[in-house]
């Protein structure tokens, strides 16, 4: 083999790695090397087959052919054990942690190291100081957001001094200056010699970051590539394999107030949580309105607020359609037109072990415009959903095996069209949606971000709660920002430099008031 | 729920040649089979102990599962065993798909042994002919009643039904036991603490002569019938299949915990009660001490073995009552211990859990290398 006769081998190198599922093709034939201190994209879309080939470099799974060597030497792993006894360490995108237990308890289970609990706690608090991911040692994991939960992973690999970090999807929810936080602490590591395979979509963060780029599509590698030396389009093109349109927001002047909230307060119940303060915001017919922030300022418990999983003791706080809806439950607040895509599609937004038609007469049960009434006299009209399934499958191209498929079985980027197609096929007055497009590919994202501008345009009234700053710039027409449990005023998009909605991530700004509203 | 999953990789080891890899999705034939399959070892558990204690297997079997049903009368009493069990189970299964423990089905059946009981002793001679439909109705909601306590606690106080409910049932035994030592016992009983005899208006009548399986029996099969349909069809099936397998996703879409809590505790309740008042007015006859050998406990197995599914719990409910039969033939011809029944129980419930795994998971052969 000519790595044997260079000085240097490099760190981990994949040559003819195939793996097939029940006779699909997850990777083909796949060759890739990492050197020591080199960050290493792997790009590509939902189902391209980088989570497969992820799992094969961390031991979980084991190839059907090809060859992995470690510093040259040929190595087989029966477990995930073995990859990490050579340092080998992934940051997953779902995050295995009991919810019950702390953040130093998780820790702790993870690594299985002799050390007391105060001992992990001051690393752990050593490391995320260092490296810029606060986090509180001693909180419960159940009551942590998403984003703070991937901090707790992130943190918790780190700890084990890897020589080889995995990183799927990491910024996603990360607040822009989190993320220059990261991207430092990332080229510090690699300026240690860490290698960093890094799984991403996001080409602008690709291109800052990364020294090389393994592009698949479909399982295999259609390209490699050095990113600084590529545009955006480019590296898109590679990975879709065509051109992208673009999104297109066209100015349009909005109808009636549909969503108010007027000084809506709560009190968190969970001692973890974000209290409310006093939050103020209006949003009309036929208008995106985008709240931004860093996860855990208050976005989950709006969410329910408004939603009325959670509802509250004040009527008035919250006016939907024009009329008081405070306390309201879910099922009046829908009866009313509102409709809502939560952050967790799996287990919230759909039942796992449930078909996909099943999934529609959890919130179609109640007949919207021409669609849902899925119950009718106490009785499924299976017919109906299913054609209204099969009919959301076509129309918001979801990948599965058809209306019969079970919620579980679909990609997080798949299902999640499917949420939203749902959601936006039952004729919503007032459409809420949380992290719109975390962890899905480009052409979905693309597609989700059409559909709402869509809905917009048919005159309903949006709210998108996103840590996407990005796409909070591509489809709202105003923004605000949450911090600490207080709501800025929502500007107009297009007179909001970035840099101030930085700065009002931190918590400086001026509360907006209930009178801000008539001026927007 | 995700993590979970990923929590079950399972580790490799070098000394034993197979693991357990998850399938890419359940499987429909283990899913069928997983029952047959723990009936099959726990015969074969059941041959290798009774080996070991100097017994023939063969004769052995032969008087547990074959003697007990080789007249008409043993068939009539197997189909009379198997109702209370069948009735219990069948209202217990929509609760536990629901994630709604009730565990105190023996408590309810008490109360709908007692409240029934009552109306057929005291009110018999004004209703006439309405007596035994309203003992029925009246057993019904006696265990509705008893289980409307623990969902009114859990609902409240957020206290565990599974607590409350199984408590109730010694409350409940307690209740029977002071009515018939005390105020209900029969003056003509020669001091025995029962109660007078129910008259023959009040007390189910044989479906055929030579047995004593009575209408209760149909009644249980048209019941599985009617929950196959409730489960399938209705919204509330629905809903309660919703707040079980994702309770996040039912609050959600609105579904209203409170709701499903009351629905699956009256549900498991009323038959639960049923069953009780079936029993006192049909082999029984009147009201004693102990009305239940645990049917009200053994129909949590025989809903698992049933795998929740009404027909599932038609089928599992006869095979457990032909264990109790076998155990008591085997009882008197073998002298062996009335144990014996609960030993097959146990081993079929333990088979059982095993065999569910397969649904999920498959064993592969490690590849050498």
């Amino acid at each position: 083999m000519a790595e044997h006769n260079q000085t240097v081998a490099p760190r981990l190198t994949l040559q003819g790695i195939s793996k097939r599922y029940a006779g699909v093709v997850a990777n083909e034939g796949i060759d890739l090397q990492v050197s020591a201190g080199e960050i290493h994209a792997v790009l590509g879309e939902n189902g391209a087959g980088k989570s497969t080939l992820m799992k094969i470099v961390s031991g979980v799974t084991r190839p059907d052919a090809g060859r992995i060597e470690w510093d040259g030497h040929p190595v087989v792993f029966h477990g995930p054990a073995d990859a990490r006894r050579l340092g080998i360490v992934m940051v997953f995108q779902h995050f295995s942690l009991f919810e019950t237990l702390t953040v130093v308890e998780n820790i702790a289970l993870a690594t299985g190291e002799r050390m007391t609990m105060a001992q992990l706690a001051a690393r752990i608090t050593g490391i995320s100081t260092r490296y810029g991911l606060p986090i509180d040692p001693h909180r419960l994991v159940h009551s942590m957001s998403v984003g703070e939960r991937q901090r707790v992973e992130i943190v918790r690999c780190l700890l084990q001094q890897p020589k080889l970090l995995i990183l799927d999807e990491p910024t996603s929810v990360l607040a822009p200056q989190a993320v220059r936080v990261l991207f430092e602490t990332l080229r510090r590591l690699a300026h240690e010699g860490m290698s960093i395979l890094y799984i991403s979509h996001k080409l602008d963060e690709i291109r800052e970051l990364c020294d090389t780029a393994t592009v698949l599509r479909n399982g295999v590698v259609v390209g490699t590539a050095v990113p600084r030396e590529q545009s955006n389009a480019g590296l898109a093109r590679l990975m879709v394999g065509r051109e992208l349109p673009a999104c297109r927001l066209e100015a349009r002047a909005p109808g009636a107030v549909q969503l108010e909230l007027i000084n809506l307060s709560r009190t968190a119940d969970d001692p973890f949580g974000t209290s409310l303060r006093a939050l103020c915001l209006r949003v009309r017919a036929g208008e995106i309105v985008g709240i931004a922030g860093v996860s855990g300022n208050g976005q989950k418990e709006l969410q329910s607020a408004i939603s009325g999983e959670t509802p509250l003791q004040e009527a008035g706080a919250i006016r939907l359609c024009g009329q008081q809806a405070g306390r309201l439950t879910v099922s009046t607040r829908r009866a009313m037109g509102l409709r809502f895509v939560p952050e967790d599609r799996l287990g919230r937004g759909a039942v796992p072990d449930m078909s996909l038609t099943d999934n529609c007469i959890l919130t179609g049960a109640r007949a919207a415009g021409s669609r849902g009434g899925f119950v009718r006299r106490g009785l499924l009209q299976r017919r109906a959903a299913r054609a209204f399934a099969r009919e959301t499958i076509d129309q918001y191209a979801v990948k599965c095996e058809g209306e019969r498929s079970l919620a579980a079985s679909l990609s997080g980027g798949n299902l999640q069209k499917f949420i939203v197609g749902r959601e936006i096929r039952l004729a919503p007055r007032v459409m809420l949606v949380a992290q719109p497009t975390w962890g899905v590919d480009i052409n979905a994202s693309l597609r989700i971000r059409q559909a709402l501008i869509d809905l917009r345009n048919q005159g309903a009234a949006v709210l998108v709660i996103s840590e996407e700053l990005d796409e909070l710039y591509m489809i709202c027409d105003r923004l605000a920002v949450v911090a600490a449990g207080r709501l800025s005023q929502a500007l107009p998009t297009v007179q909001l430099p970035p840099d101030t909605v930085g700065v009002w991530m931190t918590g400086e700004f001026d509360a907006a008031t209930a009178s801000d509203g008539h001026a927007g | 729920m995700p993590q979970r999953h990923r929590m079950a990789m399972p580790a490799e080891n070098h000394w034993w040649p197979w693991r357990l890899e998850r399938r890419s999705r359940p499987s429909a034939l283990m899913r069928l089979a997983s029952s047959p399959l723990a009936a099959v070892a726990m015969i074969i558990c059941g041959f290798v102990a009774l080996r070991f204690i100097g017994i023939d297997p063969i004769a052995a079997f032969k008087v547990f599962f074959v003697e007990p049903v080789s007249s008409l009368y043993g068939v009539g009493e197997l189909l009379l065993k198997a109702t209370p069990l069948m009735l219990c189970a069948l209202g217990l299964a929509p609760g536990y798909r629901a994630n709604v423990w009730n565990i105190g089905a023996e408590g309810q059946f008490t109360i709908g042994a007692i409240v029934g009981a009552g109306i057929g002793l005291f009110f018999n001679s004004q209703l006439g002919a309405a007596t035994l439909p309203l003992m029925l109705l009246g057993g019904i909601a006696g265990g509705m009643a008893w289980a409307a306590i623990p969902a009114f606690l859990r609902l409240r106080f957020h206290t565990s039904e599974i607590f409350v409910s199984l408590m109730l049932v010694y409350i409940a035994q307690l209740l029977l036991s002071w009515l018939v030592h005390g105020p209900w016992r029969d003056p003509a009983g020669q001091n025995f603490p029962q109660s007078p005899p129910l008259p023959d208006s009040a007390t189910l009548q044989p479906l055929f002569e030579g047995a004593r399986v009575n209408i209760v029996f149909l009644i249980g099969l048209g019941l599985a019938a009617a929950f196959w349909w409730f489960e399938r069809f209705t919204a509330a099936g629905f809903r309660l299949r919703v707040g079980g397998l994702a309770p996040a996703a039912a609050a959600y879409a609105g579904i209203s915990e409170r709701r499903n809590v009351w629905l699956a505790l009256m549900i498991s309740g009323g038959a639960a009660g049923l069953a009780g008042i079936s029993e006192v007015a049909g082999p029984i006859g009147m009201l004693q001490p102990v009305v239940s050998p645990g049917y009200g406990f053994a129909a949590i197995i025989v809903a698992f073995v049933g795998r929740l599914h009404p027909f599932g719990i038609v089928l599992s409910s006869l095979l457990m009552s032909a264990l109790y039969l076998g155990g008591e033939s085997a009882q008197v011809e073998l002298q062996l211990p009335s144990s014996v029944t609960g030993l097959f129980q146990g081993t079929l419930l333990f088979f059982l859990l095993a065999a569910e795994l397969f649904i999920h998971f498959r064993l592969r052969p490690v590849a050498r290398t």
